[in-house]
């Protein structure tokens, strides 16, 4: 069974007069990489928010159809349980974190699970080890740069060791250097732990390359789910609000011109070798 | 032949916060009235504190920033807003008025306009943004992009000459930041002076500005968007990324390619050169 499904479900805030998102059928496998993406407003945040219970259980509103996390079913059960299944990992990291070091805010979680004092500090220094910051773990949060603290609120959600990531725009305000080496690390967290990650993200261009699949959603709906590539050559992803990389436009430009690109690129490097692909072959 | 005076000048600035932390090094340069600028760099860069100093909300621990001739030091933010508009990285940290309408008309009250005015500037900027449907709903009801919107229009309203944006481009998408850029290339075009501060570098390549870059409370580079975001040591050295299409050519070099190139469109003009031999 996949380890997120969702059925014909259709949610709306309390007072709110039409729905947030309406008829979402999706089913995410086990270590998948899913790129949730779409304009302003399209519901993709709501969605995330009903994976790990916070709608319905924090948000009210009204709920149709089914959401089902790693086997549970997600109105059945309290946000606390859904909780050891799912991190959620915001935008702004300083609003997850509020510790005097990092260490602790990385052991606040545990503390609450109510583990054993090794157990706990095993946890907390695998999760500073993996994401890159044991060096920093008796600084204060709000000492460190974007990046680090954005580094910080990853490592307390994988001392958890959820089998789940949601990432709701963990680099937006982040420089693009560091912006870079967070989603490397959730790619890795994804390929050599498996962890299944659902990252919402408008900057197509930095994270394309790491997804297994690209969700698309406009106005509380799906509208375009699959693989990459293939997403980037629907035309229905040009009248929604989602940016495509530069590199696919140049792959799209040269086309119209009836240069003809092996497949598209997801990455400046990819490119680079497909374009000279084309001029090499071209001049034997 | 254009006149350029000189709108902003700083004069070998420096800046400590209370805490001790020297975030300006000597920082000189020269705006004009009329030019587009970005200021980019790695987060704690310093173009954040340097901005502020042009609408006075900070003054500089040595050294001197003049806004139109006029020292900084000598006047208040409040008679420096009347020319420099400020629109703060995080709308809500400016905006407080229970209705949308209210926020904008907010400011224009305080500068003294009658109401007949304030009513008229109220509809231009509600317009101008694309906000007339929520006049009356509560800014805290709406989308972080919603509320930058809010911000930037409640800063328009008052006309300011100067129009500084603090990270304009965060949380929005890309058809917002497409308007957004249309929408500064206007202003500009109308005469306004515009400094974005950001590290959008891709945004930055499509407006192709005047670009500052800043590392550690200095600026290691100034000039043409085209020479300072394809200049890979500054580039390097600011903790920045190369433009896509930049990187894109770099891999191409040694197929004789210059990598100084930043468009789409430019991109796939010389590559069609080079496959039929002509110049496009």
């Amino acid at each position: 069974m996949a380890v997120i499904e969702a059925r014909n479900l259709t949610y709306s805030y309390p007072f709110a007069d039409k729905p947030a998102i309406e008829d979402i059928n999706l089913a995410i496998e086990r270590g998948e990489f899913v790129l949730l993406t779409g304009p302003s407003g399209c519901g993709k945040t709501t969605l995330c928010r009903c994976f790990n219970g916070l709608i319905p259980h924090f948000y009210g509103g009204k709920l149709e159809g089914e959401v089902w996390v790693a086997g549970l079913k997600t109105d059945e059960h309290p946000i606390h349980e859904l909780a050891k299944h799912v991190g959620l990992v915001f935008q702004n990291p300083e609003n997850q974190l509020f510790a005097l070091t990092v260490e602790k805010d990385v052991a606040f979680g545990l503390e609450n699970l109510g583990l054993p004092r090794d157990e706990i500090r095993r946890r907390v220094d695998w999760a500073l080890k993996v994401t890159g910051i044991y060096d920093l773990k008796d600084r204060a949060p709000f000492e460190l740069s974007g990046g680090q603290q954005q580094r910080v609120a990853i490592a307390s959600i994988l001392a958890m060791q959820p089998e789940i990531m949601v990432l709701d725009e963990p680099t937006s305000f982040l420089d693009p250097l560091s912006a870079r080496s967070i989603l490397e690390t959730i790619y890795q967290l994804n390929r050599e732990l498996g962890i299944t990650i659902i990252l919402i993200e408008h900057r197509l261009d930095l994270a394309a390359r790491y997804a297994d699949r690209i969700i698309v959603m406009d106005r509380g709906h799906i509208i375009l789910d699959g693989e990459p590539r293939k997403i980037f050559l629907d035309d229905r992803i040009k009248l929604v609000g989602v940016g495509l990389p530069k590199v696919v436009r140049l792959y799209l430009a040269l086309r119209d011109d009836n240069v003809n690109l092996k497949r598209v690129p997801l990455s400046p490097e990819e490119a680079s070798r497909l374009i000279a692909e084309v001029l090499n072959s071209d001049r034997s | 032949m254009r006149r350029c005076s000189t709108l902003i000048e700083a004069e070998n600035v420096y800046f400590i916060y209370p805490n001790g932390v020297e975030a300006l090094k000597g920082v000189s340069l020269r705006i004009n009235d009329g030019e587009f600028v970005a200021i980019m760099g790695q987060n704690g860069a310093g173009k954040t504190t340097l901005v502020k100093h042009f609408v006075g909300l900070l003054k500089p621990t040595k050294g001197r920033v003049l806004v139109d001739g006029v020292d900084t030091r000598t006047v208040s933010v409040a008679q420096l807003a009347r020319k420099v508009g400020f629109v703060f990285q995080n709308p809500d940290h400016q905006l407080f008025s229970e209705t949308v309408e209210d926020e904008i008309a907010f400011a224009l009250r305080n500068f003294g306009f009658d109401e007949k005015t304030v009513r008229e500037r109220v509809d231009w900027a509600l317009n101008l943004l694309d906000l007339t449907q929520y006049r009356k709903t509560s800014p805290f009801m709406l989308s972080g992009g919603e509320r930058k919107r809010v911000a930037l229009a409640s800063v328009l309203a008052w006309d300011p000459k100067i129009l500084i944006l603090d990270e304009p481009t965060i949380g929005q998408d890309a058809y917002q930041k497409e308007r957004l850029r249309h929408f500064i290339i206007q202003m500009n075009q109308q005469g306004k002076t515009v400094i974005i501060v950001t590290h959008d570098i891709e945004f930055v390549a499509e407006c192709e500005p005047r670009v500052i870059l800043m590392v550690n409370g200095r600026i290691i580079a100034d000039g043409d968007a085209r020479e300072v975001l394809t200049d890979t040591v500054a580039i390097k050295e600011a903790s920045l990324v190369l433009p896509e299409i930049t990187q894109v050519f770099m891999g191409l070099n040694d197929l004789g390619f210059s990598w100084k190139v930043l468009g789409v469109y430019e991109a796939k003009c010389l590559i069609l050169e080079r496959l039929r031999g002509v110049r496009i």
